[in-house]
């Protein structure tokens, strides 16, 4: 191994051939290049000393490799080359078995954690029912830590509702998805907010300090969904705007609060509260309005146009611009017939 | 070792029993090797298994035979057919014709799936592929009511044919989710067959729902 004694910027390179040499200063500055084999240091090695290192090192390995492909040919004859070649195809089908068995076991613990969700879904139909009615009756106690189910099949049910419904919606307000599919997007939403919500709640819960599970968090919000399933489910069919703030802010105003009052009896401060409820009020109603006016009939972004000049942005965007624009000239041209 | 030393076998004792061992049942199939039939039994076979399951759904009594044999052949011919059915039903039929046949098969598939791990979850006693194979082939009225609403809709897009394709897909998915309820809803606890039911009356109802909104171009 090559080492570089002394410092100084005069640094004469060493010749890389041969290994056992000692050459002197090349200028006046100081730097002798010591050939120092055994020593590990090679931070100032030179780029053939890197490879003549490595090379040394390749031809250590091969050695290791032939010693022990020879202590395995001890029990078997002699095979020279074709021994070796065996010996490796012996050896990366073993591997190759290895990795197999690996993947089996893995996929098959994988099947048997399936019963790692059973007790999630030990549940009756009627204490579904009590939980889906529960759900929109904030309680009152906030002083005390509400008890929260952690049950996964009325969640797991609603968002699959929630998916229908919106399939629904879609479908009615003929939105047309050009990178995807309706059902993509749907499953997509709704799973989204579902586990994403849930996660980033927990997370600030986590640095609220505040007492709840994830699977708490997901049961909590799962049984949120209930309000928007029955606004959306109402406000698909019959079409006013006025019909759907009266339901956002009544049906998904109280689920809001039930999640915010089970949440904040099981925080302590008022900052930590007022921070976790905040956020999820925040989401969970604006989540609602999000899906109101996404998938919009545009029959009422036209009914709208009749009172006024300017069309609401959000009806645009839901629809193909040519029909939308045959329609703002036909309303205009009556418009402007009827002023006329 | 000395003992042994008279301790010999004669060769007049005849050695005695049995080497084979007995099969028990003696099926016709392993008689003879079913490679040496001719193809048309052997498609012929596999085509009446099949189509002895599609009347067992049409009039579904509470036999076994849909659940012990089960084979996935009846649902992919079904699945298939009311995607090719769905294709080209909405507006922009050239830019939506692609992802149509891709959303049916999923829907059908991945709600089947679920609600065969929501059905095991729950405690029942089917398994994976018996609850695919009942719920793929209860989807047959379904793609009966397809086939009504197409013919329909060739006579005309009216009101009227509107509540006769109403009344028949209504009627065709009540009997699917009867049909696979009956199939599926004896194999758990007593008291929870609703849990399990309403997710088979969601997924025939997104289907039945798709099936309703078609329009041709």
């Amino acid at each position: 191994r090559w080492g570089r004694a002394g410092g100084g910027g005069s640094g004469g390179r060493a010749e890389p051939s041969g290994r056992r040499r000692c050459l002197a200063p090349a200028q006046g500055g100081g730097s002798a290049v010591i050939d120092m084999e055994n020593m590990d240091d090679t931070s100032g090695s030179s780029f053939e000393d890197m490879g003549e290192m490595h090379q040394r090192m390749k031809e250590e390995e091969e050695e290791e490799e032939g010693e022990a492909g020879a202590a395995e040919e001890e029990d078997g004859e002699f095979l020279g080359m074709k021994g070796l070649r065996g010996q490796l195809g012996r050896q990366v089908a073993d591997q190759m078995w290895q990795v197999g068995k690996r993947q089996a076991s893995r996929a098959f613990s994988l099947y048997a954690n399936i019963d790692i969700l059973r007790p999630y879904f030990d549940v009756e139909p009627v204490q579904v029912r009590a939980r889906l009615l529960e759900s929109m009756i904030p309680v009152k106690m906030i002083n005390f830590p509400q008890k929260i189910a952690g049950e996964l099949y009325g969640p797991l049910m609603l968002v699959f509702t929630l998916v229908a419904i919106l399939l629904h919606g879609m479908k009615t307000s003929d939105t047309i998805i050009r990178e995807g599919t309706l059902m993509g997007t749907a499953i997509g939403t709704c799973f989204g907010y579902w586990l994403g919500v849930s996660s980033f709640i927990y997370f600030l819960a986590y640095l609220c300090n505040a007492q709840i599970t994830m699977v708490q968090m997901l049961s909590l919000l799962g049984y949120g969904l209930f309000g928007h399933c029955i606004t959306l489910f109402v406000t698909y069919n019959i079409h006013f705007h006025s019909l759907f703030y009266i339901f956002w802010l009544g049906v998904g105003g109280l689920s809001t609060l039930r999640m915010v009052a089970v949440l904040v009896s099981r925080t302590v401060g008022h900052t930590q509260r007022l921070i976790l409820c905040g956020t999820l009020a925040a989401l969970h109603m604006l989540f609602l309005l999000y899906l109101h006016f996404a998938y919009h009939k545009v029959v009422e972004g036209i009914l709208d146009t009749l009172e006024g000049p300017n069309m609401p942005p959000f009806q645009r965007v839901a629809r193909d611009i040519p029909v939308v624009s045959n329609a703002v000239l036909n309303t205009t041209a009556k418009a402007i017939a009827l002023t006329l | 070792f000395a003992g042994l030393a008279d301790v010999s076998i004669s060769e007049d004792i005849p050695v005695e029993g049995e080497i084979t061992v007995p099969v028990g049942s003696h099926s016709p199939d392993e008689d003879y090797s079913t490679l040496d039939e001719p193809v048309r039994e052997t498609i012929m076979r596999d085509l009446k298994a099949v189509g002895k399951k599609f009347v067992h759904v049409m009039y579904p009594k509470k036999s076994s035979a849909l659940l012990r044999d089960w084979d996935l052949w009846g649902p992919l011919v079904l699945c298939v057919s009311l995607a090719l059915m769905l294709q080209g039903g909405s507006a922009d039929s050239k830019e939506d014709g692609g992802p149509q046949f891709a959303e049916v098969f999923v829907i059908i598939w991945f709600g089947a799936v679920v609600i065969t791990l929501n059905s095991k979850l729950l405690g029942g006693t089917i398994s994976f592929f018996q609850s695919l194979c009942v719920l793929g082939y209860c989807v047959l009225p379904l793609t009966v009511a397809m086939l009504v609403c197409r013919l329909v809709l060739l006579a005309g897009s009216g009101t009227v044919s509107f509540i006769i394709r109403l009344i028949v897909v209504v009627a065709m998915f009540g009997w699917s989710t009867l049909a696979s309820t009956a199939f599926l809803a004896d194999s758990q606890p007593p008291n929870r067959k609703a849990l399990v039911v309403y997710p088979i009356f969601l997924f025939y109802f997104v289907i039945s729902w798709m099936i309703l909104t078609f329009t041709p171009q």
